[in-house]
């Protein structure tokens, strides 16, 4: 079943990009998006009720989508993963849904590190920015002007560098 | 035969009224010139319209010639006052007859310095509202007075942060002890209003305030209250889903959550969210629609939408100063500063040595210039007195705990900024020090205190409080004109 529905969703991108769409017929986990496959871009463009724009740039396709006041960018690799996303405009995104369950690690790993310096000042109204082996996001910007983004650095494929993911 | 000719200063229009006969008669004679100007009395800066009144005998020209023993005046009679003065001034303005110069009349017209408000609101950056933990470090903060609008019920809070990276005045429910009427959506439900911070949110109805601070005044501003989680109504999750992981979540619940009583953006935009909020389809979740069944996102008009207070007041309303002193390496306990309201409206705005650097005031990249910095250019950056420090792409500083320590401390970097004129300013010169140094001592104002922001193209440099130190930096707010052109701006002098 869930092999059909993803491919059932395949076909509704477009063809240039059919190669991934075929690679992801084999069997991942539909939901989500970062770390999730190209099917998922579906779900965050019916989630966010956006346009989609595509792009093959041979080392992978990015995935746009243009809603109310944001733009969300989606890199898919060779693979067929979502090795990062992107996002820009006056409001950001909904990211619980973009980062799946990445949402979580990213919170986790920012937690810690405010535990850490907890008896500290804390960057107020700041740019917020998680390193983890697993998770490299960034957001910045102010009131009607937000940029972020987020990539799992295992997923980016050979020859694709972080400023490419924006 | 009498002629009777009454010149009306109106534009070029004269009136003449005429007894009968014809109008190429031969002689004629003025008798007398009269004039008069209305208001008699005005400020420098200011414009009073004058007229004749020309009588005479025939078929006589009742045009008459200006002239003002100050200022000027115009063909038409509209007196011009110098544009600034201390002292009053008399002014005698004379009209003369163009066809007799030896008739002529006189008046006065008196003009008085401008009665200017103060404009002039004291920050000081300190340790925040008595018992914060961890204690604020970088945050100016101000004493506002808020009332029910057009009443004499008001309160006055302190350590309201001052933001000149957002616009309107946010009030943590906590602190507010009057009662500020709610505002209403176009459907008469109340109005929410969930706004996102780069590190949180905050949510909470609209209401209506009359604002002053300093001496100046706004009256029937919407402002928002901010809400505890716990509060009514409850946060949407289309507004705590746009939390960024990591993020403080709803950081206006409470004064320690907020670390301020109160926030006032002072800043590009007269409205905070703009046209963005008014007919986007599906609405953005920003402003929400509350019946009793719950809170959905809706369109407001920009009337509706919570406002700049500085748009608001009568005089000085185009943007704001923002000054501090220097401080020395490894900061100071306090810095009083300055929030100054206007540009160049009185004699302590003027834009001085200060660069201008326009921003767009739409796009993806509203109220961002560029900054080149470490070989790189940074298109997404901005100046903001609500953010603490330096925040900027550096991977060669060591990060602590969301902060830069750098090994060798002080750090000193360069960086150019350029406006979206394409004009880039002088170079700009500022220190890193190590963060965990610094917060050894009880000190809360620092000039070199920075943090990571994002890296790769998609980039920014965020010019937070410790760029302030030392420096006049303006805001000039969308749409209004200053004598450095048009905003939305950002503009600063090197120390």
């Amino acid at each position: 079943m869930n092999i059909f529905k993803l491919a059932g969703t395949c076909s509704q991108i477009a063809a240039r990009i059919l190669l991934s769409c075929l690679v992801l017929v084999l069997p991942f986990p539909a939901a989500a998006v970062l770390g999730d496959t190209a099917a998922s871009v579906l779900d965050d463009q019916a989630g966010m009720k956006g346009t989609l724009r595509s792009v093959d740039n041979h080392t992978y396709v990015m995935h746009e989508i243009t809603s109310s006041g944001t733009v969300v960018r989606e890199f898919v690799s060779p693979q067929g993963a979502v090795f990062g996303v992107a996002w820009e405009g006056q409001f950001p995104p909904d990211l619980q849904q973009l980062l799946g369950p990445y949402y979580q690690q990213a919170q986790q790993a920012r937690e810690k590190s405010q535990q850490e310096g907890s008896q500290q000042p804390r960057p107020r109204r700041a740019p917020i920015a998680v390193e983890t082996p697993g998770l490299v996001l960034y957001e910045t910007g102010h009131m009607r002007s937000f940029h972020g983004q987020a990539y799992i650095p295992q997923l980016v494929p050979q020859g694709v560098q972080a400023s490419d993911i924006h | 035969m009498h002629k009777l000719a009454i010149l009306l200063a109106l534009g070029s229009v004269v009136l003449m009224v005429a007894c009968g006969g014809s109008s190429s008669s031969g002689s004629s004679t003025i008798t007398s010139v009269t004039d008069s100007c209305s208001p008699p009395t005005i400020n420098y800066g200011q414009t009073s319209q004058c007229s004749a009144s020309v009588m005479g005998l025939g078929n006589f020209n009742s045009a008459v010639t200006w002239s003002a023993s100050a200022g000027s005046i115009s063909a038409t009679g509209l007196f011009s006052a110098p544009s600034s003065g201390d002292v009053s001034l008399l002014v005698t303005v004379t009209a003369t007859s163009a066809q007799d110069g030896s008739k002529l009349g006189t008046t006065t017209v008196t003009v008085n310095p401008t009665q200017s408000a103060n404009n002039m609101a004291p920050i000081i950056v300190d340790a925040g509202p008595a018992g914060l933990q961890p204690p604020s470090v970088n945050v100016g903060f101000v004493t506002v007075t808020i009332c029910v609008p057009g009443t004499n019920t008001c309160q006055t809070i302190d350590h309201v942060a001052v933001d000149t990276g957002s616009s309107g005045l946010r009030i943590v429910s906590s602190v507010l002890s009057i009662p500020l009427p709610p505002a209403n959506d176009s459907s008469g439900n109340p109005l929410g209003e969930c706004l996102v911070f780069l590190d949180g949110y905050v949510w909470g109805p609209v209401a209506t305030a009359d604002i002053t601070v300093a001496g100046e005044k706004a009256s029937n501003v919407p402002v928002q209250v901010m809400v505890p989680s716990s509060g009514s109504p409850p946060v949407p999750g289309s507004c705590s889903n746009q939390n960024p992981p990591g993020g403080a979540g709803n950081e206006g619940g409470s004064v320690n959550a907020f670390g301020a009583n109160a926030l006032i953006g002072v800043g590009l935009f007269q409205r905070d969210c703009g046209p963005a909020c008014v007919s986007n389809s599906p609405p953005p979740a920003a402003y929400y629609d509350c019946p009793a069944s719950g809170c959905n996102p809706t369109n407001v008009t920009l009337a509706q939408q919570v406002a700049n207070p500085v748009s608001g007041f009568g005089s000085d309303n185009n943007g704001v100063l923002v000054q501090f002193p220097s401080v020395p390496d490894g900061g100071s306990l306090t810095s009083n500063g300055l929030l100054i309201f206007g540009i160049g409206t009185q004699t302590n705005n003027g834009l001085g040595d200060s660069t201008v650097y326009p921003v767009p005031d739409t796009g993806n990249n509203a109220g961002n210039f560029t900054t080149m910095f470490n070989g790189s250019s940074y298109p997404q950056s901005f100046i903001d007195s609500g953010s603490n420090g330096f925040f900027f792409p550096d991977s060669s500083i060591p990060m602590c705990n969301g902060w830069y320590c750098p090994t060798n401390s002080p750090d000193n970097l360069t960086a150019v900024n350029q406006g979206s004129n394409g004009q880039s300013g002088p170079t700009t010169h500022f220190s890193i020090e190590n963060a965990n140094n610094l917060f050894s001592t009880n000190n809360t104002a620092f000039s070199t205190l920075g943090g990571p922001a994002i890296g790769g193209a998609n980039s920014s440099f965020d010019w937070g409080l410790s760029f302030f130190f030392g420096r006049d930096v303006f805001t000039a707010i969308e749409n209004m004109s200053t004598p450095g052109g048009p905003g939305p701006y950002f503009a600063y002098n090197l120390p």
